[in-house]
């Protein structure tokens, strides 16, 4: 024990009863004396470095030891615990048995008990899967042995290096009690996790020195493999007697004679002899969430010892559960003279690591803390005010102007739909997602507003079109210069899974990076082959993007897709399109100047008030994120329904279809994302109606026939409209019977039929229309067009 | 309760021993540690007395006495992990078997003979920052500030002969504690008299053995420009860390310590080398006091200006006249441009003032395109921009340097540093983009990089560091000026073209008399006041004001709804702002908002005229 223990602090046992029971009498080394276990004798007990101090005595040395220090005890008479503890070895025994045999977690929902039954002792069926798969480790949920015994607990917490052997012990007694036939390597070792206090790196201070803690954060390094000397072994070089010296506390005692035949300094070390257990050094940073604005990040040294080795790689993000230590450093060997400082780090008990849930889902746990309760108290009377869904717009990037409905959009993205799983179906995930793509005039605050919500959501991407590429958007295989190992390096899609991955100047992205998007803005996963790494990534992101219009001026004579010259393939992913139009009318304009003059000077509260808002705003969509996932209840979904089909009546009359599955799929995103702004569980109608509304808006904005003044989603669906298609096969059909009017002539210039179609048409016809029709005609195999000659077919 | 000549404190070394022997005879009764920290604290504020504290930045490291007190202006460019270091500890004698609690603040090393069992010892924290000197401080701020401060630089190296003897630094080692423990026992805050006279107070220089100096030299200091020179520093902070962050200015107040040192148990080399490099070289100091710096202009008074009414009143009266005078020389400089200089002004003193979530407000980056490539005209032009701003850094903006240069800083794992970039620069530095100096060819990885990282700067006034797995978004106040032929290839809040009055073939003649021309220091300092001061003023706009600016707003838009956007309203904001603030007025007036409206229109109609000759045009 160092000079960092807290003094004893000697507690009254809360239970009387367990100290006047029969078991408590005698020392606790006689009782195991007293039943046979041939199995925990059977068994070589394996050294923890992880522990600190070297206790590779057995067992019973333990306890003789125990013997020893208690009597130097004050007050022994009454107790025995451990010096510089209030650890009483038979009663913290005794207890966790007792946790083990009893303990039971019926909402259990973590990844590891799956499959075990809640109801029945949680502990004892993993000591049963501990028999039967021979990997002696038991984890142990710090958080259980709070629920179950508070006292145990804060020993545990307090004094993990005295507290984990004695549940080593207690854990080898029952099981080999229970499977005493079972053969294992070596005895159980107990990792407890998920201390509850649980910190973040920024927060540990000289208080929690030896004690187990548990933080988050990142690996950023792991060292090589450090072979740490755990024995040395000596031969005497005159008479070749050999000798095991233990190491304690860093040092080995050189034994300086020979005690066979008494020469000195005749021993040398042996190396290959020795015994060594692995050592590694991890540095992990806390991770950028954790961190207030404006500083760099801290790091921490991490000591992995034996199994722990090599679990984590770079970049893993890990909850380690561990004690901290504080060493003095010694400032030079020859003299006294300490550096006032200590050397800090943590010896790992336990990796959790948290990236890896990401395949299953959310992971809650990482996310539980983030709330109060009084904190989800503020939240839910927000949730409960009748415009909460407009406070929460208004509260969206109050620096930008109007455009209330794209900030509506944009609120419902930040919340997303309810994930629905139909893998068992064959169909997959359905994506929950929503998608905006915003195009409008330059310098209507786009990039703005997608830089707002970059820093809103914790993970959030941000890309340029302009300056990405298909592998800085989804993953890229890197040789690591130290290792040569291949590493996979995913980029902006991957990295925004679960999160919102904002791109600007989408329209200046290369083709083939938007061929990426196709796979990510539907299924949801990202393909990988290369350089013999084939992959699926998930990439559950929504999109969300700015364009600008080709002609660096919006033109209001043509569609959204003339105008942006996206494919309509990746259009139709969009579940809403909203241009970002100068409105150009008075009132507007002074509201627009009063609203930015106010911007330039406002006073220092008013700034204040924002920043909350903003915070309220992050944990708001964060809760609604984790907790609340909406269903449709059964007048919703009558309402969807009759949305649905009076979408695609509309268009019906006018013989255009005005509505696809995929916009029923994204009215019912949308319906299910508004439930979430109330904190619903249920789907309701006024859901129903708000996607409906916004859904038309987005429509009218974007899918509006410039032509005929009619919304018509067909020119999102296959990029023109149906009257563009059907004027297109009027021109063919007038262009074919031109040919045939002309009788029997198999070949005709090109400039020359363009000439005659114009002179016969009333309307006037463009290159590019004759082109089409040319087209049309040669899929119909009429004919054939090579250069500025137009051959006929058959 | 402390009743001492407080001169005599400054000009001896008393002032750690004070705070040491305070701390560790009363450590059970803390509140006397920091009475007398505070006592110190006040005093700093109250008079001049911080002129009288030699400052790191202009003595050399070897004029210094360890364990004094010394003052460092500086940038934090790293901040490392905090440490854990005892507090208090108890010392046993060898001899005697005597107990005595010490405290380990203020120092990096224990006396003799710790007692590492003791139930006294106390576990403290203190977080360390790495501290350089302002990046990009021009020569004239140094001079000036180091002249302001030779009295106080006189007292304390007059009575050190500069005779030195070399040591070893182990020897060295037990010197720089040895005189300590002598001290101590005796030394209380009572009877400090006692030891004016004391042998002790004689210097106790520290100089490098040779060897070391050698090793030294191939230390990267990690300064954020290349070919900065200047001590860089390990602050320690032992309070309120949470309060500084990354790129804060500072004048720090602290206790030196050179104490050379070797501590074998870091992780790599690497990072020993950088966490703790030799103290000859990197100074350790334990700070006492910090002051946050608004700005770096020596001329002006260092306390905040509302403090200093009488400097305040007296310049704001000045302002108008001196914008004339400052407004002519520049448009000399500018070949006869006047509306440009007027730009050129307003670019110099802005400032982002506040954030609006993403948006910054108050910055004017400004484009002067069309500069003659004849001459270096350029690089004159930033010579003369650099006597005037009290840091400035000139980027040039060559395929070469775009490709080559690291702009944004990195997180080194390896080492665990920071490794520092040209855009880890303090607030208000005037940022010079040469893009004249562009040539055809292809930009690499790094180039688009640092391009992207150049032009999120201007935008969104904010630099992403590099982590490695991630990327840190660290907030930013400089001020950019790209100078180019055509239009930039980076954005900018407002872009003029130059229109030299000079016939090129006059040009040479014309350029060398801007440097003829014989500015008095006097003048020059007027400007610096100038430039600097018209940052600092508050600024408001009235109801009044703010209702006939709308309405300004919808005529124009009524007229011609192309002419003016939002995004020009935006930009007429700002110019009206700085327009007034140059004029000294701190309110915005009819007569300014119309004035920018004007000067608008100008640039406005001047940019028609060149739309031709822009090739960036979106």
């Amino acid at each position: 024990m160092s000079c960092f223990d807290q003094p004893p602090i000697l507690h009254v046992q809360p239970n009387e009863v367990d100290m006047s029971s029969p078991l408590m009498y005698g020392t606790p080394s006689s009782r195991v004396e007293g039943t046979p276990r041939s199995g925990v004798r059977g068994t070589p007990a394996r050294q923890r470095p992880d522990l600190g101090s070297v206790r590779k005595a057995p067992q019973v040395d333990l306890h003789s030891d125990t013997d020893g220090a208690v009597a130097s005890e004050p007050n022994a008479g009454q107790r025995l615990v451990i010096w510089g503890t209030d650890v009483n070895v038979g009663t913290c025994k005794e207890k966790f048995q007792r946790f083990l045999q009893r303990f039971t977690d019926p909402n259990s929902t973590e990844d590891e008990n799956a499959g075990l039954d809640l109801n029945e002792p949680l502990y004892m069926q993993k000591l049963e899967e501990i028999s039967v798969v021979g990997d002696p480790v038991l984890n142990v949920n710090c958080r259980h042995v709070q629920s179950f015994d508070a006292e145990l607990y804060r020993q545990l917490i307090c004094y993990p290096q005295e507290v984990i052997p004695t549940f080593d012990m207690a854990v080898n007694e029952l099981f080999f009690e229970r499977f005493p036939d079972s053969i294992l390597e070596y005895q159980i070792q107990v990792r407890p996790y998920n201390a509850l206090k649980t910190r973040n790196m920024r927060s540990l201070n000289p208080e929690d020195i030896d004690q187990l803690i548990t933080i988050s954060g990142m690996v950023i390094r792991t060292s090589q493999l450090i072979p740490e000397m755990q024995e040395g072994f000596f031969q005497c070089q005159v008479c070749a007697y050999s000798t095991r010296v233990e190491v304690d506390r860093g040092r080995i005692a050189e034994p300086a004679v020979c005690r066979n035949c008494n020469n000195t300094h005749s021993l040398a070390l042996v190396h290959n002899r020795s015994v060594f257990s692995d050592k590694q050094m991890i540095k992990v940073q806390e991770s950028p969430e954790d961190m207030p604005a404006g500083q760099t990040p801290h790091t921490t040294v991490v000591y992995a010892h034996n199994d722990l080795v090599d679990k984590v790689q770079p970049g893993d993000r890990v909850n380690i559960t561990g004690i901290y230590r504080a060493v003095p450093m010694r400032v030079n060997p020859r003299q006294n003279n300490v550096k006032s400082v200590y050397k800090t780090h943590i010896d790992a008990i336990h990796f959790r690591k948290t990236d890896e849930k990401r395949l299953h889902g959310l992971d809650e746990e990482a996310e539980q803390k983030l709330f109060t309760e009084d904190r989800v108290q503020t939240l839910k009377e927000l949730a409960a005010k009748p415009d909460v869904y407009e406070r929460l717009s208004s509260a969206l990037a109050p620096s930008i102007y109007e455009h209330e409905d794209i900030k509506k959009g944009i609120l419902l993205q930040l919340f997303g739909g309810t994930r629905k799983d139909f893998s068992q179906t064959g169909r997959g995930n359905f994506r929950a997602e929503v998608n905006i793509l915003l195009c409008g005039d330059p310098g209507t605050s786009k990039s703005q507003l997608l830089q707002y919500v970059y820093n809103l959501v914790p993970r959030g991407q941000y890309t340029s079109g302009k300056g990405s590429s298909a592998v800085g958007l989804t993953a890229y295989v890197m040789k690591d210069p130290e290792t040569r190992q291949l590493v996979l390096q995913t980029g902006a899609l991957v990295l925004s899974d679960n999160g919102i991955c904002c791109i600007d100047e989408f329209d200046k992205m290369s083709d083939n990076t938007r061929s990426v998007l196709h796979e990510v803005m539907e299924q949801q996963t990202l393909s990988i082959a290369k350089a013999g790494i084939i992959c699926q990534l998930n990439a559950r992101t929504a999109v969300l993007a700015a364009a600008n219009p080709v002609e660096s001026q919006w033109n209001p004579k043509k569609t959204t897709i003339e105008n942006i010259q996206l494919p309509h393939t990746l259009l139709s992913r969009f579940d809403l399109i909203f241009l970002m139009l100068d409105p150009q009318d008075e009132a507007y304009d002074r509201r627009l100047a009063h609203h930015l003059v106010s911007l330039y000077y406002q006073s220092e509260e008013q700034m204040e008030e924002e920043f909350l808002d903003m915070a309220v705003l992050k944990d708001y969509i964060a809760y609604a994120r984790t907790y609340i996932s909406p269903r449709l209840s059964e007048e919703a979904s009558q309402a969807l329904i009759e949305a649905y089909v009076d979408m695609r009546k509309i268009g019906s009359g006018r013989g255009m279809v005005s509505a696809y599955p995929r916009q029923l799929e994204s009215l019912i995103r949308l319906a299910e994302a508004h439930a979430k702004v109330r904190f619903s569980e249920k789907v309701e109608s006024i859901d129903v109606e708000e996607a409906k509304r916004l859904h038309r808006e987005a429509l009218k904005q974007s899918a509006t026939d410039p032509r005929t003044g009619f919304v018509d989603i067909s020119i999102l669906t296959t990029g023109m409209s149906a009257t563009a298609r059907k004027r297109k096969e009027e021109v063919a059909q007038a262009l074919k019977k031109l040919i045939q009017a002309k009788g029997k002539t198999p070949a005709m210039k090109y400039q020359q039929l363009l000439d005659d179609l114009r002179g016969q048409s009333e309307t006037a016809i463009t290159k590019e229309l004759f082109d089409e029709a040319l087209r049309a005609l040669a899929d119909e195999d009429y004919l054939t067009v090579t250069g500025k000659t137009v051959r006929l077919l058959a | 309760m402390i009743h001492i000549n407080i001169t005599d404190l400054w000009l001896s070394n008393y002032v750690p021993i004070l705070i040491y022997s305070t701390a560790s005879q009363n450590n059970s009764n803390s509140g006397w540690e920091t009475k007398a920290v505070e006592f110190f604290q006040d005093q700093l504020k109250e008079r001049d007395t911080h002129t009288l504290v030699p400052s790191l930045n202009d003595v050399p490291l070897h004029y210094l006495k360890p364990n004094s007190l010394v003052k460092f202006r500086c940038l934090i460019q790293d901040m490392f992990d905090p440490e854990f270091y005892m507090g208090v500890y108890e010392t046993v004698d060898p001899s005697t078997k005597t107990k005595m609690l010490r405290c380990g603040k203020y120092k990096d090393v224990t006396e003799c003979g710790v007692d590492f069992n003791s139930r006294n010892t106390v576990t403290a924290e203190r977080q360390t920052f790495y501290c350089v000197p302002i990046p990009g401080e021009n020569p004239w701020v140094k001079e000036i500030s180091s002249s302001c401060l030779t009295e106080a630089r006189v007292v304390p190296s007059t009575s050190y002969a500069p005779s030195r003897q070399k040591r070893s630094y182990e020897e060295d080692d037990d010197m720089d504690t040895q005189p300590q423990k002598q001290r101590e026992p005796h030394a209380g805050p009572h009877s400090p008299s006692e030891h004016h006279g004391n042998g002790d107070c004689k210097r106790q220089e520290t100089e490098a053995p040779s060897s070391q100096t050698a090793s030294a030299s191939h230390l990267d200091l990690n300064f954020p420009l290349p070919g900065e020179k200047g001590p860089s520093c390990l602050v320690k902070v032992y309070e309120d860390w949470d309060r500084f962050k990354l790129n804060d200015t500072l004048e720090v107040y602290g206790i030196l310590s050179v104490n050379l040192q070797f501590i074998l148990s870091m992780e790599t080399a690497e990072e020993q080398r950088v966490h703790s490099p030799p103290a000859s070289l990197v100074p350790r100091l334990h700070m006492l006091h910090a002051k946050p710096l608004p700005h770096n202009n020596p001329l002006l008074p260092s306390a905040a200006l509302e403090d200093n009414s009488a400097f305040l009143s007296s310049t704001l009266s000045e302002m108008a006249s001196v914008r004339e005078e400052i407004l002519s020389y520049f448009t000399h400089v500018l070949l006869g441009d006047a509306l440009a200089a007027e730009y050129l002004i307003l670019h110099l003193i802005s400032n982002v003032y506040s954030r609006r979530d993403v948006l910054p407000l108050g910055k004017f980056t400004l484009n002067l395109s069309g500069c003659p490539t004849v001459a270096s005209y350029t690089e004159r032009f930033y010579q003369i921009i650099q006597q005037l701003v009290p840091s400035s850094h000139y980027l040039a903006m060559s395929l070469q340097n775009m490709n080559q240069m690291r702009l944004v800083p990195k997180k080194d794992y390896v080492a665990n540093r920071l490794v520092s970039g040209a855009l880890q620069l303090a607030r208000n530095t005037s940022l010079f983009l040469d893009e004249t100096q562009l040539e055809q060819g292809q930009l690499d990885t790094t180039g688009v990089r640092n391009v992207t990282a150049l032009g999120n700067l201007i935008s969104w006034q904010k630099v992403d560091y590099d982590f490695n797995y991630h990327q840190m978004e660290f907030p930013c106040n400089i001020n950019v000026l790209i100078a180019s032929e055509g239009r930039s290839l980076l954005p900018s809040d407002c872009q003029i073209h130059l229109q030299p009055q000079v016939a090129p073939s006059h040009l040479e003649e014309s350029l060398s008399s801007i440097h003829m021309h014989p500015q008095a220091s006097s003048q020059l300092n007027k400007f610096r006041i100038y430039l600097s001061m018209a940052r600092l003023l508050d600024y408001s706009i009235s109801d009044e004001v703010t209702k006939s600016v709308e309405d300004d707003f919808v005529d124009m838009r009524k007229d011609d709804p192309q002419s003016i956007s939002a995004e020009d309203l935006h930009r007429m904001l700002v110019v009206a702002r700085l327009l007034s603030l140059s004029l000294g007025q701190t309110s915005l007036s009819r007569d300014s908002w119309l004035r920018a409206k004007h000067i608008e229109m100008l640039r406005r109609s001047r940019m028609e005229q060149h739309k031709c000759v822009n090739g960036n045009e979106p």
